[in-house]
C-alpha cells in the first residue's frame, strides 16, 4: 500500500482528537498561566486582570537567580548521575538471559509505582540518626556513633536519582537491545578491551539516545518539589518549591505563574541549545 | 480505500467526543439530588477523624441534617481552592474551618457570606475576639475552636522541660529544632518580639520587623528541619531525631497520652494562640443549614466536648463551660497567650514573605 500525501481536510481527521486533547489539556491551561502571570496581585486578597510586568520584575533578583541556578544545577547533576549509572547497568542487563532481564525490568517498574511522598519518607528514615543506615556502620565498627545523613545535598541527590533511574533505564533499554551486537564483537576481535569498546564504540553509537535521556531526566528532575523539601535544607529548595509556596500558601497566583513561565522558558532555551550543539557536532 | 477508512475514523471520533461532552454536562444534575445535608471542611487527619467520630453523628441526630465532611489542607491552600471554585459558582464545602489569616484574606474578596446572628443565638456565648467581622459590621465567621502552638520537646533527650522560647536561641541546641516553614503559620516573628523586644507591638514598624528578622537569623544554625507537613516533624519528634521545636499543643498532648516520649510546654512568654472560624462560602446554597450548624457548634456543651475529645481550646466564655480545672489546663494555660499579628499578614504579606524566604533560604 502506497502512502499518499493528504488530499483534503478529511484526511487530517485522525489528528483532530489528539489535537483537541492537546488544546484542552495543554494549550489552554498554559495560556491561562501566561495570562495570569501578567495579572495584578492584590495583597491580602487574590488578583485582578491587568497587564503588568511587576511579577516578572520581582523575580529578576540575585536571590531568585541563585535559586534558579541551584535548581538547574541539581537537575543537571541528577541527569548526569542517572545516565552514568544507568548506561553500564542497562548494557549489562541487555546481555543477561531473557528471563533474568524480565525479572530486573519488573523490579524496576515496581519502583515507579511508589509515590514521591513514600520515596521521600523512606529515604529520610534510611538516612536518619535514630533508625538509619549509619547504625549499621556503627554495628560493624566503621563509625563511632550514628550520624544523621539528612537533610543534606547528598540526601536530595540520592532521593532524586533513585526516583529517576527507572525512567532512565527504560528509555535506554530499547536502544541498547536493538544495537547491532556485531559492533562490539568487531571491536573485541580487533583487540579492544571490553571497557575500551564500551566507551569507544557503544557510547558514540548511542550518542543521540544518551542526549535524549539526559534531556528527559533533566526536565523530570526540574519539576521535583517534594524531595528537596523532605530531604534538603532550605538552601536545597528548588524553584518549584518556591512556586508552590507562592501559589498554595501565599495565594499569589500571578507571581507563581510568572516564576513558572520563566522556568519553562529557561528549560526550553537550554534544551534547544543542547539540540543545536548536538546537530553541529554531527555535521563536523 | 485508504481515504474512506480515514473518514470513518474521524466521524466516529467526533461522535464519541460529542457523547463524552454530553455526559460531562449531565453530571452536575446528579450532584443536585441531595437534600438536607451540609458539606463541612475540617483539617484532614486527626482533626477530621475526631469530628467524624465525636461531633458530626450527634449533630445529625439532633437536627436531621446529614454532614459530609471534607478533608481540607492546612495553610491557605484551601482558601485558594474555595476562591477559585467560588469564581466558577461551585463550593467544594459549604462551611469550612478557616484559620485567621485565611479568614482575613477571604474577607478582602468577600468570599464569606455574611452570617445572620439572629439565627445563631449561641453566638453570644463566644469571646469577642473569636467573632470575625467585616468592616461594615457584618459577621464573616464564628469561632470554631482555638489551639496553641507551644514549645515541644522529646522527654528522652530533654529530661527537664525548657521554660522559655529563648531555648531556640541556645547554642547548645545546634541542629536540634523543627520549626514551621512559613512566616504566616509559624508566627516566629511574634515569638521573637515577645521574648526579646517586650511584646508584639515591637512589630508595628518596618524597623521593628527588621530587628526581629535579625534576631531570628540567629536561630538558623539550630534548625534541622523547616517543615510544611506536620507528619514530617511529629515523627521526628517522637523518635528523638529532632528533639525540640514548635508544634500544636493538642496533637502533642494526644501523642503523649499514647505513650510517646514527648511533652508540650507553655513557655513563660506564653504559647501562640491561633484559632479557626466557621465560614460560609458565598457559592454555597445551604445558608439555612449552615446557620443551624454554626449555632449548634457554638453551644458551651459542644465546646466542652471538643476540649475533652479533640483537645482544642474553647472559643466560648470560660464561665459557661463545665470543664474542671484539670480539663481546662490540659487545653489552655493561665499564662497570657501570644496573639499573632494577623494584620501584618494581609497588609505586608508579600514583603514579609520575601524577607522570610530570603532569611531561611539565603
Amino acid at each position: 500500500m502506497k502512502r499518499e500525501p493528504p488530499q483534503s481536510i478529511a484526511d487530517y481527521g485522525p489528528l483532530f482528537f489528539p489535537a483537541g486533547m492537546l488544546l484542552v489539556f495543554f494549550v489552554v491551561p498554559f495560556g491561562t498561566m501566561i495570562a495570569v502571570s501578567f495579572f495584578q496581585r492584590q495583597e491580602g486578597g487574590f488578583y485582578t486582570p491587568a497587564f503588568v510586568f511587576s511579577n516578572y520584575e520581582r523575580f529578576l533578583s540575585a536571590f531568585f537567580g541563585g535559586v534558579l541556578g541551584f535548581s538547574l544545577m541539581l537537575a543537571i547533576t541528577v541527569a548526569v548521575c542517572c545516565v552514568v549509572l544507568g548506561l553500564p547497568f542497562t548494557y549489562l542487563l541487555s546481555r543477561l538471559p531473557r528471563r533474568l532481564q524480565v525479572i530486573w525490568l519488573v523490579a524496576l517498574l515496581s519502583v515507579l509505582s511508589l509515590s514521591e511522598v513514600i520515596i521521600g519518607f523512606a529515604w529520610s528514615t534510611l538516612l536518619s540518626r535514630t533508625a538509619g543506615l549509619s547504625n549499621l556502620l556503627v554495628a560493624i565498627g566503621i563509625l563511632g556513633q550514628p550520624v544523621a545523613l539528612f537533610p543534606s545535598f547528598g540526601a536530595v541527590l540520592t532521593g532524586m536519582v533513585y526516583q529517576a533511574l527507572p525512567y532512565t533505564i527504560l528509555v535506554l533499554y530499547p536502544a541498547i537491545v536493538r544495537l547491532d551486537p556485531t559492533l562490539m564483537e568487531a571491536a573485541r576481535t580487533l583487540g579492544s578491551s571490553p571497557i575500551r569498546a564500551f566507551f569507544n564504540v557503544l557510547v558514540p553509537a548511542l550518542r543521540n539516545t544518551i542526549m535524549a535521556t539526559l534531556i528527559m531526566v533533566f526536565i523530570f528532575a526540574l519539576g521535583s518539589y517534594l524531595l528537596p523539601q523532605i530531604l534538603g535544607r532550605p538552601q536545597h529548595w528548588t524553584l518549584s518549591v518556591l512556586i508552590t509556596d507562592q501559589a498554595i500558601y501565599q495565594s499569589n497566583m500571578p507571581f507563581a505563574a510568572a516564576m513558572a513561565v520563566f522556568l519553562v522558558l529557561v528549560t526550553l532555551g537550554l534544551v534547544g541549545l543542547t539540540l543545536l550543539i548536538g546537530r553541529k557536532g554531527e555535521k563536523a | 480505500m485508504d481515504n474512506i477508512f480515514k473518514k470513518g475514523v474521524s466521524r466516529r471520533t467526533v461522535l464519541g467526543t460529542g457523547a463524552m461532552a454530553a455526559g460531562v454536562l449531565a453530571m452536575p444534575g446528579i450532584l443536585h439530588a441531595q437534600d438536607k445535608s451540609l458539606k463541612v471542611g475540617v483539617y484532614g487527619g486527626y482533626f477530621k477523624d475526631s469530628f467524624d467520630k465525636n461531633i458530626f453523628p450527634e449533630f445529625t441526630k439532633a437536627t436531621g441534617i446529614a454532614i459530609e465532611s471534607v478533608a481540607e489542607p492546612t495553610g491557605e491552600a484551601w482558601l485558594v481552592q474555595l476562591e477559585q471554585a467560588a469564581k466558577a459558582g461551585a463550593a467544594p464545602a459549604d462551611v469550612s474551618m478557616m484559620s485567621q489569616v485565611a479568614m482575613l484574606k477571604g474577607q478582602t474578596t468577600k468570599l464569606w457570606t455574611p452570617l445572620d446572628t439572629a439565627k445563631i443565638p449561641n453566638a453570644k456565648n463566644l469571646l469577642d475576639r473569636f467573632v470575625n467581622k467585616y468592616p461594615d459590621g457584618g459577621v464573616a465567621g464564628i469561632g470554631a475552636v482555638a489551639w496553641y502552638i507551644t514549645l515541644v520537646t522529646n522527654t528522652d533527650v530533654y529530661k527537664e522541660a525548657p521554660t522559655s522560647w529563648a531555648a531556640f536561641w541556645d547554642k547548645a541546641n545546634a541542629d536540634k529544632l523543627g520549626l514551621l516553614a512559613l512566616v504566616s503559620n509559624s508566627f516566629l516573628l511574634e515569638i521573637t518580639a515577645k521574648t526579646f523586644f517586650g511584646g508584639t507591638n515591637a512589630l508595628d514598624t518596618e524597623e521593628g520587623l527588621l530587628k526581629a528578622f535579625d534576631k531570628l537569623a540567629e536561630v538558623k544554625p539550630n534548625v534541622r528541619l523547616w517543615y510544611r507537613d506536620e507528619a514530617q516533624f511529629e515523627q521526628s519528634l517522637k523518635s528523638g531525631e529532632i528533639p525540640m521545636g514548635q508544634y500544636y499543643h493538642d496533637v502533642t498532648g494526644l501523642a503523649a497520652s499514647e505513650g510517646h516520649p514527648v511533652r508540650s510546654t507553655f513557655p513563660k512568654e506564653g504559647g501562640v494562640q491561633d484559632s479557626g472560624c466557621w465560614a460560609l462560602s458565598r457559592a454555597s446554597k445551604k445558608v439555612e443549614e449552615a446557620h443551624i450548624f454554626i449555632n449548634y457548634m457554638s453551644q458551651p456543651s459542644i465546646q466542652a466536648t471538643l476540649s475533652r475529645k479533640v483537645g482544642t481550646s474553647p472559643t466560648v466564655k470560660r464561665e459557661l463551660l463545665d470543664l474542671n480545672e484539670k480539663e481546662f489546663a490540659a487545653v489552655s494555660s493561665d499564662i497570657e497567650p501570644i496573639i499573632p499579628r494577623y494584620d501584618l499578614y494581609t497588609t505586608k504579606a508579600d514583603w514579609l514573605n520575601q524577607k522570610w524566604t530570603e532569611l531561611i533560604v539565603g
